[in-house]
Protein backbone atom coordinates (compact mmCIF):
# COMPACT_ATOMS: atom_id res chain seq x y z
CA UNK A 1 0.00 0.00 0.00
CA UNK A 2 1.96 2.69 -1.45
CA UNK A 3 -0.12 4.25 -3.68
CA UNK A 4 0.13 8.50 -3.27
CA UNK A 5 -2.82 10.09 -1.59
CA UNK A 6 -2.08 13.27 -2.40
CA UNK A 7 0.27 14.92 -5.12
CA UNK A 8 1.52 18.29 -4.69
CA UNK A 9 3.34 19.99 -7.72
CA UNK A 10 4.33 23.51 -7.94
CA UNK A 11 1.42 25.39 -6.54
CA UNK A 12 2.24 28.93 -6.44
CA UNK A 13 -0.04 31.10 -4.40
CA UNK A 14 0.54 35.16 -4.32
CA UNK A 15 -2.50 37.55 -2.39
CA UNK A 16 -2.41 40.66 -3.77
CA UNK A 17 1.39 41.60 -3.58
CA UNK A 18 2.57 38.99 -1.70
CA UNK A 19 3.88 36.17 -3.03
CA UNK A 20 3.06 33.16 -0.11
CA UNK A 21 3.70 30.15 -2.17
CA UNK A 22 6.65 29.98 -4.33
CA UNK A 23 6.28 26.63 -6.06
CA UNK A 24 5.62 23.69 -3.47
CA UNK A 25 6.16 20.10 -4.24
CA UNK A 26 5.38 16.92 -2.37
CA UNK A 27 3.83 14.27 -1.99
CA UNK A 28 2.04 11.90 0.49
CA UNK A 29 1.51 8.07 0.92
CA UNK A 30 -1.52 6.68 1.52
CA UNK A 31 -1.97 6.19 4.93
CA UNK A 32 0.87 7.95 6.40
CA UNK A 33 1.09 11.12 8.47
CA UNK A 34 2.76 13.94 7.11
CA UNK A 35 3.62 17.01 8.95
CA UNK A 36 3.97 20.41 6.82
CA UNK A 37 6.02 22.35 9.34
CA UNK A 38 6.91 26.18 9.23
CA UNK A 39 6.57 29.33 11.43
CA UNK A 40 3.90 31.79 11.26
CA UNK A 41 2.87 33.02 8.24
CA UNK A 42 4.78 30.08 6.07
CA UNK A 43 1.54 29.63 3.73
CA UNK A 44 0.66 26.55 5.53
CA UNK A 45 -2.65 27.24 6.17
CA UNK A 46 -2.96 28.65 2.27
CA UNK A 47 -2.06 25.12 1.12
CA UNK A 48 -4.60 23.25 2.99
CA UNK A 49 -7.17 25.50 1.88
CA UNK A 50 -5.89 24.85 -1.46
CA UNK A 51 -6.26 21.03 -1.12
CA UNK A 52 -9.43 21.29 0.40
CA UNK A 53 -10.38 23.46 -2.59
CA UNK A 54 -11.38 26.42 -0.33
CA UNK A 55 -8.74 28.58 -2.44
CA UNK A 56 -7.85 28.21 -6.03
CA UNK A 57 -4.17 28.21 -6.77
CA UNK A 58 -2.57 30.49 -9.14
CA UNK A 59 0.22 27.93 -10.72
CA UNK A 60 0.73 24.05 -10.43
CA UNK A 61 -1.00 21.20 -9.86
CA UNK A 62 -2.56 19.17 -6.47
CA UNK A 63 -3.84 16.04 -7.10
CA UNK A 64 -5.99 14.45 -3.97
CA UNK A 65 -7.12 10.54 -4.20
CA UNK A 66 -6.31 10.91 -7.59
CA UNK A 67 -8.55 13.64 -8.30
CA UNK A 68 -7.59 17.59 -9.72
CA UNK A 69 -8.30 20.62 -6.66
CA UNK A 70 -9.03 22.67 -9.28
CA UNK A 71 -11.11 20.89 -11.74
CA UNK A 72 -12.29 17.63 -9.96
CA UNK A 73 -13.21 19.79 -6.72
CA UNK A 74 -16.64 18.17 -5.85
CA UNK A 75 -14.98 14.68 -5.97
CA UNK A 76 -12.00 15.87 -4.12
CA UNK A 77 -14.73 16.82 -1.21
CA UNK A 78 -16.07 13.34 -1.28
CA UNK A 79 -12.67 12.14 -0.47
CA UNK A 80 -11.36 14.79 2.49
CA UNK A 81 -12.39 16.21 5.20
CA UNK A 82 -10.91 19.77 6.89
CA UNK A 83 -10.16 20.54 10.37
CA UNK A 84 -9.79 23.56 10.23
CA UNK A 85 -7.31 25.99 12.69
CA UNK A 86 -9.87 27.07 14.61
CA UNK A 87 -12.62 24.72 15.88
CA UNK A 88 -15.28 24.54 13.10
CA UNK A 89 -18.15 23.96 15.75
CA UNK A 90 -21.67 25.09 15.70
CA UNK A 91 -22.05 26.73 19.07
CA UNK A 92 -25.58 27.04 19.36
CA UNK A 93 -25.85 23.62 18.45
CA UNK A 94 -25.35 20.74 21.54
CA UNK A 95 -22.34 17.92 20.76
CA UNK A 96 -24.72 15.47 18.82
CA UNK A 97 -26.59 18.19 17.05
CA UNK A 98 -22.57 19.11 15.26
CA UNK A 99 -22.35 15.42 14.80
CA UNK A 100 -25.92 14.95 13.37
CA UNK A 101 -25.83 18.09 11.51
CA UNK A 102 -22.68 16.77 9.28
CA UNK A 103 -23.99 13.31 8.79
CA UNK A 104 -27.13 14.57 7.06
CA UNK A 105 -24.65 17.02 5.32
CA UNK A 106 -22.83 13.82 4.16
CA UNK A 107 -26.34 12.11 3.40
CA UNK A 108 -25.69 9.23 5.82
CA UNK A 109 -28.40 7.26 7.18
CA UNK A 110 -28.85 6.86 10.75
CA UNK A 111 -27.38 10.25 11.36
CA UNK A 112 -28.57 9.48 15.32
CA UNK A 113 -26.34 6.33 16.03
CA UNK A 114 -23.42 7.79 14.33
CA UNK A 115 -23.34 10.77 16.56
CA UNK A 116 -23.67 8.55 19.60
CA UNK A 117 -21.02 6.10 18.19
CA UNK A 118 -18.66 9.25 18.10
CA UNK A 119 -19.60 10.80 21.00
CA UNK A 120 -19.20 7.81 23.00
CA UNK A 121 -15.40 7.11 21.23
CA UNK A 122 -14.46 10.57 21.67
CA UNK A 123 -15.47 10.68 25.25
CA UNK A 124 -17.90 13.55 25.07
CA UNK A 125 -21.42 11.04 25.68
CA UNK A 126 -22.15 12.83 28.88
CA UNK A 127 -21.79 16.73 27.35
CA UNK A 128 -23.72 15.25 24.14
CA UNK A 129 -26.98 16.83 25.02
CA UNK A 130 -25.03 20.09 26.32
CA UNK A 131 -24.60 23.22 24.05
CA UNK A 132 -21.05 23.73 22.44
CA UNK A 133 -20.56 26.86 23.80
CA UNK A 134 -20.16 25.46 27.35
CA UNK A 135 -17.45 23.22 26.17
CA UNK A 136 -13.93 23.69 26.85
CA UNK A 137 -11.02 24.12 24.44
CA UNK A 138 -9.98 20.42 24.26
CA UNK A 139 -13.44 18.99 23.87
CA UNK A 140 -14.08 21.30 21.49
CA UNK A 141 -11.49 20.32 19.35
CA UNK A 142 -12.52 16.51 20.17
CA UNK A 143 -15.55 17.70 18.45
CA UNK A 144 -14.47 19.54 15.93
CA UNK A 145 -11.78 15.99 14.79
CA UNK A 146 -15.00 14.18 15.84
CA UNK A 147 -17.22 15.69 12.63
CA UNK A 148 -14.36 15.77 10.71
CA UNK A 149 -14.33 11.57 10.40
CA UNK A 150 -18.42 11.55 9.82
CA UNK A 151 -18.28 9.62 6.37
CA UNK A 152 -14.91 7.90 6.93
CA UNK A 153 -13.35 10.44 4.45
CA UNK A 154 -10.02 8.31 2.98
CA UNK A 155 -7.87 12.07 3.58
CA UNK A 156 -7.97 14.28 6.53
CA UNK A 157 -6.50 18.03 6.70
CA UNK A 158 -6.04 19.16 10.12
CA UNK A 159 -4.50 22.58 10.19
CA UNK A 160 -3.01 23.35 13.55
CA UNK A 161 -5.02 21.01 15.37
CA UNK A 162 -3.13 21.19 18.94
CA UNK A 163 -2.60 25.14 18.66
CA UNK A 164 -4.05 26.64 22.03
CA UNK A 165 -5.00 23.44 24.07
CA UNK A 166 -3.35 22.65 27.27
CA UNK A 167 -0.45 19.51 27.43
CA UNK A 168 -3.68 16.96 27.98
CA UNK A 169 -5.82 18.04 25.14
CA UNK A 170 -2.95 18.16 23.33
CA UNK A 171 -1.53 14.33 24.29
CA UNK A 172 -5.68 13.41 23.17
CA UNK A 173 -5.69 14.82 19.80
CA UNK A 174 -1.62 13.21 19.01
CA UNK A 175 -3.50 9.95 19.99
CA UNK A 176 -6.51 10.23 17.85
CA UNK A 177 -4.32 11.26 15.03
CA UNK A 178 -1.93 8.57 15.62
CA UNK A 179 -5.31 6.09 15.75
CA UNK A 180 -6.82 7.30 12.47
CA UNK A 181 -3.14 6.18 10.71
CA UNK A 182 -3.50 2.80 11.77
CA UNK A 183 -6.78 2.52 10.30
CA UNK A 184 -5.70 3.72 7.13
CA UNK A 185 -6.49 7.16 7.14
CA UNK A 186 -4.34 9.47 5.23
CA UNK A 187 -3.32 12.30 7.24
CA UNK A 188 -2.22 16.24 6.71
CA UNK A 189 -1.07 18.06 9.15
CA UNK A 190 0.60 21.14 9.80
CA UNK A 191 2.27 22.71 13.02
CA UNK A 192 4.41 24.90 14.38
CA UNK A 193 5.22 22.36 17.33
CA UNK A 194 8.55 20.78 16.45
CA UNK A 195 7.94 17.93 18.79
CA UNK A 196 4.43 17.51 17.49
CA UNK A 197 5.98 16.56 14.17
CA UNK A 198 8.85 14.48 15.69
CA UNK A 199 6.15 12.38 17.84
CA UNK A 200 3.10 12.39 14.34
CA UNK A 201 4.93 12.40 11.37
CA UNK A 202 6.11 9.64 9.23
CA UNK A 203 7.17 12.25 6.72
CA UNK A 204 7.80 15.75 7.53
CA UNK A 205 8.12 18.43 4.93
CA UNK A 206 9.97 21.90 6.15
CA UNK A 207 7.48 25.07 4.49
CA UNK A 208 9.81 28.09 4.13
CA UNK A 209 9.43 31.40 2.45
CA UNK A 210 7.03 29.60 -0.27
CA UNK A 211 8.91 26.41 -0.86
CA UNK A 212 9.48 23.44 0.75
CA UNK A 213 13.04 23.44 1.92
CA UNK A 214 13.37 20.00 3.49
CA UNK A 215 11.43 16.97 3.31
CA UNK A 216 11.90 13.21 4.37
CA UNK A 217 11.21 10.73 7.28
CA UNK A 218 13.08 12.24 11.17
CA UNK A 219 15.94 10.09 10.42
CA UNK A 220 16.51 11.23 7.09
CA UNK A 221 16.10 14.87 8.29
CA UNK A 222 18.46 14.69 11.23
CA UNK A 223 20.92 13.63 8.70
CA UNK A 224 21.12 16.91 7.12
CA UNK A 225 22.63 17.88 10.36
CA UNK A 226 26.61 17.03 11.90
CA UNK A 227 26.29 13.61 13.59
CA UNK A 228 25.69 13.76 17.21
CA UNK A 229 27.54 14.41 19.49
CA UNK A 230 27.27 12.11 22.76
CA UNK A 231 26.92 14.16 25.88
CA UNK A 232 25.85 13.27 29.10
CA UNK A 233 23.25 15.28 30.90
CA UNK A 234 21.28 14.52 33.71
CA UNK A 235 17.65 13.63 33.07
CA UNK A 236 15.72 16.30 34.83
CA UNK A 237 11.74 16.03 34.68
CA UNK A 238 10.34 18.78 31.90
CA UNK A 239 7.58 21.03 33.17
CA UNK A 240 5.05 18.62 31.10
CA UNK A 241 6.42 15.71 33.29
CA UNK A 242 5.35 17.39 36.38
CA UNK A 243 2.44 19.05 34.97
CA UNK A 244 1.25 15.67 33.43
CA UNK A 245 2.24 13.63 37.08
CA UNK A 246 0.40 15.43 39.08
CA UNK A 247 -2.94 16.01 37.36
CA UNK A 248 -2.59 12.25 36.96
CA UNK A 249 -3.83 11.58 33.72
CA UNK A 250 -1.15 10.03 31.50
CA UNK A 251 -1.54 9.02 28.45
CA UNK A 252 -4.79 8.86 28.47
CA UNK A 253 -7.97 6.54 28.35
CA UNK A 254 -10.61 9.24 27.25
CA UNK A 255 -10.36 8.32 23.96
CA UNK A 256 -11.45 5.00 23.56
CA UNK A 257 -10.60 2.48 21.11
CA UNK A 258 -12.94 2.28 17.97
CA UNK A 259 -13.89 -1.41 17.64
CA UNK B 1 -23.82 19.31 -7.60
CA UNK B 2 -27.39 20.47 -7.18
CA UNK B 3 -28.87 17.15 -6.80
CA UNK B 4 -28.92 17.50 -2.91
CA UNK B 5 -29.57 21.12 -3.23
CA UNK B 6 -33.32 20.65 -1.72
CA UNK B 7 -32.05 18.48 0.81
CA UNK B 8 -28.42 20.25 2.08
CA UNK B 9 -30.79 23.56 1.73
CA UNK B 10 -33.64 21.81 4.54
CA UNK B 11 -30.65 20.46 7.10
CA UNK B 12 -29.16 23.48 6.69
CA UNK B 13 -32.40 25.76 7.61
CA UNK B 14 -33.04 23.48 10.54
CA UNK B 15 -29.52 24.26 11.46
CA UNK B 16 -30.36 28.61 11.44
CA UNK B 17 -33.86 27.96 12.61
CA UNK B 18 -32.60 26.18 16.12
CA UNK B 19 -30.31 29.19 16.16
CA UNK B 20 -33.53 31.66 15.80
CA UNK B 21 -35.70 29.74 18.75
CA UNK B 22 -32.90 29.39 20.71
CA UNK B 23 -32.64 33.18 20.73
CA UNK B 24 -36.13 33.88 20.90
CA UNK B 25 -34.36 37.91 21.35
CA UNK B 26 -33.44 38.78 17.80
CA UNK B 27 -37.19 38.26 17.17
CA UNK B 28 -38.82 40.34 19.38
CA UNK B 29 -36.15 42.88 19.79
CA UNK B 30 -36.97 42.71 15.79
CA UNK B 31 -40.90 43.23 16.63
CA UNK B 32 -40.06 45.78 19.72
CA UNK B 33 -38.84 48.94 17.99
CA UNK B 34 -41.46 48.83 15.51
CA UNK B 35 -44.29 48.52 18.48
CA UNK B 36 -43.12 51.21 20.07
CA UNK B 37 -43.12 53.48 17.23
CA UNK B 38 -46.34 52.43 16.26
CA UNK B 39 -47.79 53.00 20.27
CA UNK B 40 -45.66 56.18 19.38
CA UNK B 41 -47.00 57.37 16.71
CA UNK B 42 -50.68 56.60 17.31
CA UNK B 43 -50.91 57.90 21.08
CA UNK B 44 -48.50 60.89 21.09
CA UNK B 45 -48.03 62.03 17.53
CA UNK B 46 -50.94 60.68 15.80
CA UNK B 47 -53.59 63.26 17.21
CA UNK B 48 -52.18 65.98 15.13
CA UNK B 49 -51.61 63.87 12.29
CA UNK B 50 -54.50 64.58 9.22
CA UNK B 51 -55.07 61.74 7.21
CA UNK B 52 -58.05 60.76 5.14
CA UNK B 53 -58.71 57.80 7.67
CA UNK B 54 -60.95 57.93 10.96
CA UNK B 55 -58.38 54.85 12.45
CA UNK B 56 -54.54 55.78 11.85
CA UNK B 57 -53.52 52.06 13.14
CA UNK B 58 -54.82 50.94 10.26
CA UNK B 59 -53.23 54.15 8.24
CA UNK B 60 -49.70 53.34 10.08
CA UNK B 61 -49.52 49.30 10.11
CA UNK B 62 -48.06 48.88 6.47
CA UNK B 63 -44.85 51.52 7.42
CA UNK B 64 -44.74 49.55 10.61
CA UNK B 65 -44.38 45.90 8.92
CA UNK B 66 -41.68 47.74 6.45
CA UNK B 67 -39.84 49.15 9.40
CA UNK B 68 -39.90 45.92 10.87
CA UNK B 69 -38.34 43.67 7.93
CA UNK B 70 -35.75 46.29 6.69
CA UNK B 71 -34.56 46.48 10.72
CA UNK B 72 -34.82 42.33 10.52
CA UNK B 73 -32.71 41.30 7.70
CA UNK B 74 -29.32 42.85 9.94
CA UNK B 75 -29.90 40.18 11.70
CA UNK B 76 -29.27 37.84 8.93
CA UNK B 77 -26.22 39.43 7.92
CA UNK B 78 -25.20 39.07 11.40
CA UNK B 79 -25.62 35.58 11.35
CA UNK B 80 -24.03 34.98 7.91
CA UNK B 81 -20.75 37.40 9.31
CA UNK B 82 -20.41 35.13 12.12
CA UNK B 83 -20.73 31.55 10.47
CA UNK B 84 -17.67 32.98 8.03
CA UNK B 85 -16.14 33.89 11.14
CA UNK B 86 -16.11 30.24 12.86
CA UNK B 87 -15.02 28.23 10.51
CA UNK B 88 -18.14 26.59 10.48
CA UNK B 89 -18.27 28.43 6.93
CA UNK B 90 -15.18 26.58 5.83
CA UNK B 91 -16.46 23.00 6.83
CA UNK B 92 -19.33 23.26 5.17
CA UNK B 93 -17.31 24.37 1.69
CA UNK B 94 -15.00 21.54 2.19
CA UNK B 95 -17.70 19.11 2.32
CA UNK B 96 -19.37 17.65 -0.98
CA UNK B 97 -22.48 19.73 -0.78
CA UNK B 98 -24.66 22.21 -3.08
CA UNK B 99 -22.45 25.23 -2.28
CA UNK B 100 -25.19 27.41 -2.62
CA UNK B 101 -27.54 25.89 0.22
CA UNK B 102 -25.18 27.89 2.82
CA UNK B 103 -26.95 30.93 1.57
CA UNK B 104 -30.17 29.50 0.69
CA UNK B 105 -30.52 28.54 4.05
CA UNK B 106 -29.62 32.31 5.74
CA UNK B 107 -32.72 33.69 3.27
CA UNK B 108 -35.08 31.25 4.46
CA UNK B 109 -34.54 32.15 7.81
CA UNK B 110 -34.85 35.40 7.22
CA UNK B 111 -37.87 35.06 5.82
CA UNK B 112 -39.52 32.66 8.00
CA UNK B 113 -38.05 34.67 11.51
CA UNK B 114 -39.23 38.23 9.49
CA UNK B 115 -42.92 36.47 9.27
CA UNK B 116 -42.78 35.99 12.83
CA UNK B 117 -42.06 39.24 14.22
CA UNK B 118 -44.59 40.34 11.44
CA UNK B 119 -47.35 38.22 13.04
CA UNK B 120 -46.46 39.75 16.60
CA UNK B 121 -46.84 43.14 15.64
CA UNK B 122 -50.12 42.29 13.67
CA UNK B 123 -51.37 41.01 16.81
CA UNK B 124 -50.10 44.30 18.34
CA UNK B 125 -51.95 46.11 16.11
CA UNK B 126 -55.33 44.39 16.39
CA UNK B 127 -55.13 45.01 20.07
CA UNK B 128 -54.22 49.00 19.03
CA UNK B 129 -57.38 49.21 17.27
CA UNK B 130 -56.29 47.91 13.79
CA UNK B 131 -59.45 46.55 11.72
CA UNK B 132 -59.75 44.80 8.54
CA UNK B 133 -61.97 43.50 6.30
CA UNK B 134 -59.64 41.72 4.07
CA UNK B 135 -60.18 38.43 2.71
CA UNK B 136 -58.09 35.54 2.85
CA UNK B 137 -57.46 36.33 -1.03
CA UNK B 138 -56.56 39.97 0.14
CA UNK B 139 -54.02 38.29 3.34
CA UNK B 140 -52.39 36.24 0.85
CA UNK B 141 -51.67 39.48 -1.64
CA UNK B 142 -50.30 41.55 1.33
CA UNK B 143 -48.38 38.40 2.61
CA UNK B 144 -46.68 38.09 -0.78
CA UNK B 145 -46.02 41.24 -1.40
CA UNK B 146 -44.30 41.13 2.28
CA UNK B 147 -42.06 38.25 1.43
CA UNK B 148 -41.00 39.44 -2.31
CA UNK B 149 -40.11 43.28 0.02
CA UNK B 150 -38.51 40.50 2.87
CA UNK B 151 -36.67 38.89 -0.15
CA UNK B 152 -35.27 41.99 -1.68
CA UNK B 153 -33.66 42.85 1.14
CA UNK B 154 -32.17 39.96 2.55
CA UNK B 155 -30.13 39.52 -0.32
CA UNK B 156 -28.73 42.65 0.12
CA UNK B 157 -28.46 41.61 3.77
CA UNK B 158 -26.25 38.81 2.27
CA UNK B 159 -24.03 41.42 0.41
CA UNK B 160 -23.10 42.77 3.70
CA UNK B 161 -22.71 39.55 5.52
CA UNK B 162 -20.25 38.42 2.53
CA UNK B 163 -18.23 41.48 2.56
CA UNK B 164 -18.93 43.23 5.83
CA UNK B 165 -15.16 43.28 7.91
CA UNK B 166 -17.11 43.48 11.40
CA UNK B 167 -19.91 42.42 13.54
CA UNK B 168 -21.03 46.31 13.13
CA UNK B 169 -20.32 46.77 9.63
CA UNK B 170 -22.73 43.23 9.13
CA UNK B 171 -25.23 45.04 11.28
CA UNK B 172 -25.07 48.48 10.59
CA UNK B 173 -25.80 48.62 6.49
CA UNK B 174 -29.56 48.62 7.52
CA UNK B 175 -30.35 51.51 8.67
CA UNK B 176 -30.70 54.22 6.00
CA UNK B 177 -32.89 51.37 5.06
CA UNK B 178 -35.30 51.80 8.13
CA UNK B 179 -35.15 55.36 7.51
CA UNK B 180 -36.74 54.73 4.46
CA UNK B 181 -40.54 54.64 5.60
CA UNK B 182 -40.42 57.64 7.25
CA UNK B 183 -39.56 59.68 4.34
CA UNK B 184 -42.29 58.17 2.37
CA UNK B 185 -46.52 57.88 2.89
CA UNK B 186 -45.92 55.31 5.39
CA UNK B 187 -46.91 58.26 8.51
CA UNK B 188 -48.19 61.08 6.76
CA UNK B 189 -49.58 61.58 3.54
CA UNK B 190 -47.03 62.96 0.91
CA UNK B 191 -48.75 65.69 0.00
CA UNK B 192 -48.22 67.92 3.14
CA UNK B 193 -44.29 67.45 2.07
CA UNK B 194 -42.30 70.54 0.50
CA UNK B 195 -42.19 69.66 -3.14
CA UNK B 196 -38.13 67.85 -3.70
CA UNK B 197 -38.85 65.54 -0.44
CA UNK B 198 -42.57 65.15 -1.92
CA UNK B 199 -40.54 63.95 -4.70
CA UNK B 200 -38.57 61.65 -3.39
CA UNK B 201 -40.99 60.30 -1.01
CA UNK B 202 -43.46 59.50 -3.76
CA UNK B 203 -40.59 58.02 -6.25
CA UNK B 204 -39.16 55.87 -3.51
CA UNK B 205 -39.93 52.25 -3.49
CA UNK B 206 -41.42 52.10 -0.26
CA UNK B 207 -44.57 54.28 -1.10
CA UNK B 208 -45.93 52.14 -3.12
CA UNK B 209 -45.82 49.44 -1.32
CA UNK B 210 -46.95 50.95 1.63
CA UNK B 211 -49.77 52.50 -0.50
CA UNK B 212 -50.74 49.15 -2.06
CA UNK B 213 -51.08 46.98 1.48
CA UNK B 214 -53.03 50.31 2.46
CA UNK B 215 -55.21 49.59 -0.23
CA UNK B 216 -55.53 45.91 0.20
CA UNK B 217 -55.86 45.85 3.98
CA UNK B 218 -58.68 49.13 3.26
CA UNK B 219 -60.75 46.86 0.81
CA UNK B 220 -60.14 50.15 -1.85
CA UNK B 221 -58.99 48.91 -5.27
CA UNK B 222 -55.13 49.15 -5.58
CA UNK B 223 -54.52 50.96 -9.08
CA UNK B 224 -51.32 50.96 -10.71
CA UNK B 225 -49.30 50.53 -7.10
CA UNK B 226 -49.10 47.99 -7.12
CA UNK B 227 -47.22 46.86 -10.55
CA UNK B 228 -44.44 50.10 -9.92
CA UNK B 229 -44.24 48.17 -6.07
CA UNK B 230 -43.69 44.53 -8.05
CA UNK B 231 -41.56 46.32 -10.34
CA UNK B 232 -39.56 47.69 -7.29
CA UNK B 233 -39.27 44.52 -5.63
CA UNK B 234 -38.24 42.71 -8.22
CA UNK B 235 -35.78 45.37 -9.82
CA UNK B 236 -34.26 44.96 -6.08
CA UNK B 237 -34.37 41.72 -5.79
CA UNK B 238 -32.77 40.88 -9.17
CA UNK B 239 -29.48 43.51 -8.73
CA UNK B 240 -28.83 42.31 -5.00
CA UNK B 241 -29.11 38.64 -6.11
CA UNK B 242 -26.29 38.94 -8.74
CA UNK B 243 -24.14 40.96 -6.44
CA UNK B 244 -24.49 38.40 -3.56
CA UNK B 245 -23.34 35.53 -6.03
CA UNK B 246 -20.87 37.76 -6.66
CA UNK B 247 -19.59 37.96 -3.73
CA UNK B 248 -20.08 34.58 -2.51
CA UNK B 249 -18.11 33.30 -5.98
CA UNK B 250 -15.27 35.80 -4.72
CA UNK B 251 -15.66 34.27 -0.96
CA UNK B 252 -15.55 30.87 -2.23
CA UNK B 253 -13.15 30.80 -5.45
Amino acid sequence: MTSTAIRVQGIEKSYKDLHVLRGVDFDVASGSIFALLGSNGAGKTTMVKILSTLLKADGGSAVVEGFDVAKESLQVRQSISLTGQFAAVDEVLTGKENLILVAKLRHLKNPGRIADELLAQFSLTDAGARKVATYSGGMRRRLDIAMSLIGNPKVIFLDEPTTGLDPEARLEVWHIVKKLATEGTTVLLTTQYLDEAEQLADRIAILHEGRIIANGTLAELKQLLPPAKIEYVEKQPSLEDIFLAMVGTGNNESVKDRS
Amino acid sequence: MSTHFFADTSVLLGRSMRHIFRSVDTIITTAITPIALMLLFVYVFGGAIRTDTDNYVNYLLPGIMLIAIASGIAYTAVRLFTDMQSGIFERFQSMPIARSSVLWAHVLTSLVANGLSLVIIVLVALLMGFRTSASVLDWLAVAGILALFTLALTWIAIIAGLSAKSVDGAGGFSYPLIFLPFISSAFVPTETMPGPVRWFAENQPVTSIVNTVQDLFAQRPVGSDIWVALAWCLGILVVSYAFATAAYKRQIA
